[in-house]
């Protein structure tokens, strides 16, 4: 049924190729940003979205007036790792904000562009703020969750991200273990049991923390949300105080989302002293006060908002130099790498 | 039906040759040879015994079965909806066939992640389908289910548009030979009309299935990426990315690319052989 | 639209009741055409456009007034507005060498051209890591003279390229080979030149099919997650396209918003159906031959 094509010469041909140069025509128009004085490129995790866009507003207003010179953030955030991976494969990076110093030091082992002594080049172990890691439930707490030992219990859902792609999930791992250390005195088996035990609770293992929150307040699935506490507090207040509640358990983990700059990318651009000032300005005692109004825990508390203060619930808390952890060093390799305690107490469906 | 193979033995008559065959390699090789050659050479330099340890992974193994595990079912459904949708849109006639007709290519356009989110929405426990599933105690979304749900949508149209012409095309006058000699209906769509659909499902079974293997955007939205038990293939590229084992990462892909070669392969030998066939 | 009594317009003319179905089973396979239909396809759809909606048309223009959407449009457009003439240029060539002449390793030179459309998008990003990332086997070089292709644009037009590869070109190589030379042969004869005769004879003779992969590429260039989701970066306001905005907001708690995103892309699918539809039937005939394949 081939159509009989007669001699035809309508000039579509010359309407193609008007077409074709009129979109390459074009493309220079669509294709030029409205270019800053300066930019920077901020790579950060998932949950930090609304403490950099109020943060990022703040610095370039102090830059601008400081200096006259003009400065726009601009923001990148993923799972902590993939985010890693890609300021590993070149993505412009002149800082990071990561969940956690293990991303970083990845970043310091495959690449020249920052110092492996990176973490004392900022105070506090270049961590100007810190979180923990809290329980989401819903109102009422049906199933009565009140610390860890409730969410092994037959029935009870927990939610949280995979600990091999996100960082928030290696600090919920780590807090289900310092609690378990604490329980059982140290006796590994039993806090390899226990911790298998929750991780067998758990019905979605998203691959971010933004993922399991989704998936826990927008989608109903789960009893409890492994979370972190200024992503606990968001979720509350974006998704209504009414449906959810925070419970804090006995013992937690002190998480500590350190800041690094990327020397070889800002020094290539060319703005490494905006880059600095940028992290150097996240300790001042503004910006403090808008980290801890984002939920996260200044390392100035008394810069900060006392009204904001009051909402970080007192607990114990385990630093991952704790000696049952011995820092990310040892518990990158010991717990998550390939084949490691991890995976070999997370077998689903096997 | 043209027969192409008797075509264009002019050597010397139409011009360009040399231009558009030189154009075509150079373009083939520079998006889509060397980078894949790139990929097969990284996965190469494991040497054969770390290959092995990546394909071999448990988590490999689960991720790879469930991929084409539930492509092949989902490719499998579509086979059968499919063909009463192709059968439905050539033979019957009803209101707003047209538009019907029309929204069969809706997977084609629409982009997979609109399809993913929107797929979730509708089948997550609180869904509009999905809450009537936890009524009756099951769920869909989070669950291998929903990654079948997923694969069927983008599959649908891969069944439908390959058997649509050669029904439109089947001489209807030996079914009716069928009928007069008193074959009843099922009888003579089962010996005659069915027969000549084969190729066509086959062909249709095999593009479905090859991009449901593949399909990441609107699988990871709505199948509750857990290892061993809804974590596609795909996903375990991106993670194993994630988690800078890039050695993990090539090797799954490789496994996959070649075994979508040889499905690539198998279309091309069922689409000779029918054409050898009807031909 | 036609009822059921009007005649059909194509196949309803060789209609025989004694080769037909029982009309209990007609309704019967209709309704679970319908059905499947609907459930899988219609009504994805609808929520799409329902979710973007709930809250009203003036909070869905707000959702999309973010300056981070406007530039994941743009960036979408522009994405689009280069690859798909590549590949169009590509489709054409390539439809040319291959209908219009023997060769051996034809059928080879198929079957890679096919090959794009059974990689995983997901293996087509890392395929572009792989060659031009900072470990990869062209970063350092690029590095080097300050190119940047992965998390930049040129990265996202790669692999965009790369996922609508067959697009085009699989829609010309069978209508092409089924014209066959002789209307270029006729053409060339009267002492037509190689290119008026391409712009005059083979161009017009497959403008539909020529449309219609153009239609099916530029919905999946403006459509891709996957490949373009490894390369991109994810720089707020820079290598975002729609979807990967679409996904973003999602995370972000805008659920309207995400799904007003989505809804403009859905809106592009279903400007695709229509246009797709409406060369369909009004130029069948012409279109019939590239279907057969």
């Amino acid at each position: 049924m081939v159509p009989l094509t007669t001699f035809r010469s309508r000039p579509i041909g010359r309407l193609v190729a008007g077409a074709l140069f009129a979109a390459m025509a074009s493309m220079p128009l669509v294709a030029v940003p409205a270019i800053a004085d300066t930019t920077l490129l901020n790579v950060s995790y998932d949950p930090t979205r609304e403490l950099y866009k109020a943060y990022d507003e703040a610095f370039s207003t102090y830059w601008k007036e400081k200096t006259g010179e003009t400065v726009t953030v601009e923001q990148s955030h993923g799972g902590s790792g993939a985010q890693a991976r890609a300021v590993i494969d070149g993505l412009d990076a002149d800082v990071v904000t990561l969940a956690l110093a293990a991303d970083i030091d990845a970043i310091a082992a495959r690449t020249d562009k920052l110092p492996k002594d990176w973490a004392t080049l900022l105070p506090d172990n270049s961590t100007p703020y810190t979180s923990t890691i809290v329980f989401l439930v819903r109102k009422g707490n049906p199933k009565g969750i009140k610390d860890w030992g409730d969410l092994v219990k037959d029935g009870v859902q927990v939610i949280t991200p995979n600990p091999k792609t996100s960082g928030g999930a290696r600090w919920n791992y780590l807090a289900a273990w310092a609690y378990a250390n604490e329980t059982f005195g140290g006796d590994e088996a039993k806090i390899r049991d226990f911790v298998g035990k929750l991780y067998r609770n758990v019905p979605v293992l998203d691959s971010g923390a933004r993922g399991s929150t989704t998936t826990f307040a927008q989608r109903g699935i789960g009893d409890v949300l492994l979370a972190w506490e200024n992503e606990a507090y968001l979720a509350q207040n974006e998704l209504g105080p009414d449906q959810f509640e925070i419970v804090t358990p006995s013992i937690s983990v002190k998480a500590e989302p350190p800041v690094a700059l990327i020397k070889g990318n800002a020094d290539a651009k060319g703005t490494t002293a905006v880059a600095q000032a940028y992290l150097d300005y996240l300790y001042s005692d503004a910006a403090q006060k808008i980290i801890a109004h984002n939920y996260y825990r200044p390392v100035k508390p008394e810069a900060a908002d006392p009204e904001d203060l009051k909402r970080f619930a007192a607990l114990k808390l385990v630093t991952v130099d704790d000696p049952q952890f011995g820092g990310w060093a040892k518990v990158q390799p010991a717990h998550f790498a390939d084949g490691a305690i991890f995976d070999q107490i997370y077998k689903p469906g096997q | 039906m043209a027969t192409p193979l008797a075509l264009g033995r002019r050597p010397g008559v139409i011009p360009g040759f040399g231009l558009t065959l030189g154009f075509t390699l150079a373009y083939l090789s520079l998006i889509v040879l060397i980078p894949l050659a790139g990929l097969v050479v990284r996965a190469a330099s494991l040497g054969w015994a770390d290959f092995m340890a990546i394909a071999l992974d448990p988590r490999t193994l689960a991720a790879l079965r469930l991929s084409f595990g539930v492509s092949a079912i989902a490719a499998l459904v579509n086979a059968v909806f499919g063909l009463v949708v192709a059968w439905v849109l050539v033979r019957y006639d009803f209101p707003g066939k047209r538009i019907i007709d029309a929204v069969v290519d809706l997977p084609f356009a629409l982009p997979t992640a609109v399809a993913g989110i929107a797929l979730t929405a509708l089948y997550a426990p609180n869904g509009w389908v999905g809450q009537y599933a936890t009524m009756l105690g099951f769920k869909i979304a989070y669950t291998p289910i929903g990654i079948f749900i997923a694969l069927v949508f983008i599959g649908i149209p891969f069944i439908v548009r390959t058997v649509e012409p050669v029904l439109a095309d089947l001489d209807r006058e030996i079914e009716e030979m069928a009928a007069t000699l008193g074959a009843r209906r099922w009888t003579a769509v089962r010996r005659v009309v069915l027969p000549t659909l084969v190729p066509a499902l086959l062909t249709g079974f095999a593009l479905a299935f090859a991009r449901a293997v593949g399909e990441y955007g609107s699988v990871i939205f709505i199948a509750g990426n857990i290892p061993y038990v809804s974590e596609i293939a795909p996903l375990l590229i991106v993670i194993r990315l994630t988690e800078f084992n890039y050695a993990a990462a090539t090797g799954v892909a490789t496994i996959m690319l070649i075994i979508s070669f040889i499905l690539l392969f198998a279309i091309n030998l069922i689409q000779a052989w029918s054409r050898r066939r009807l031909g | 639209m036609t009822d059921i009594a009007a005649p059909a317009p194509h196949h309803a003319a060789r209609f025989q009741p004694a080769a037909t179905e029982r009309p209990a089973v007609r309704v019967l396979l209709t309704v679970v055409a319908l059905a499947f239909l609907g459930l899988f396809l219609v009504l994805p759809l609808v929520s799409v456009f329902y979710e973007a909606l709930s809250a009203g048309f003036g909070a869905f223009v707000k959702a999309l007034g973010g300056r981070e959407t406007a530039s994941a449009i743009e960036l979408t457009l522009l994405v689009a507005a280069i690859s798909v003439p590549a590949n169009l240029v590509f489709g054409l060539t390539a439809s040319w060498a291959i209908a219009k002449f023997e060769f051996r390793g034809k059928s080879l030179l198929i079957t890679l051209i096919d090959l794009p459309f059974s990689v995983s998008p997901v293996t087509a990003g890392l395929i572009y890591v792989l060659m031009f990332g900072a470990q990869g086997y062209l970063g350092p070089l690029l590095a080097e003279h300050g190119i940047k292709v992965i998390f930049a644009v040129p990265g996202i037009v790669l692999a965009t390229i790369f996922v609508t590869f067959p697009f085009i070109a699989r829609e010309l190589i069978p209508i092409m080979q089924a014209q066959g030379t002789q209307d270029e042969e006729a053409a060339l004869s009267l002492g037509a030149s190689g290119w008026q005769t391409f712009f005059r004879v083979t161009l017009p003779n497959v403008k539909w099919a020529l449309l219609y992969g153009v239609l099916l590429c530029n919905a999946r260039a403006m459509g891709e997650f996957g490949a373009v989701s490894v390369v991109s970066g994810h720089i707020r306001g820079k290598t975002n396209t729609m979807p990967l905005q679409v996904e973003i907001l999602y995370n972000e708690y805008m659920y309207r918003a995400a799904f007003a995103v989505a809804s403009l892309l859905a809106l592009l699918a279903l400007v695709t159906l229509i246009v797709k539809s409406i060369l369909e039937w009004r130029y069948a005939d012409e279109i019939a031959a590239t279907r057969r394949h």
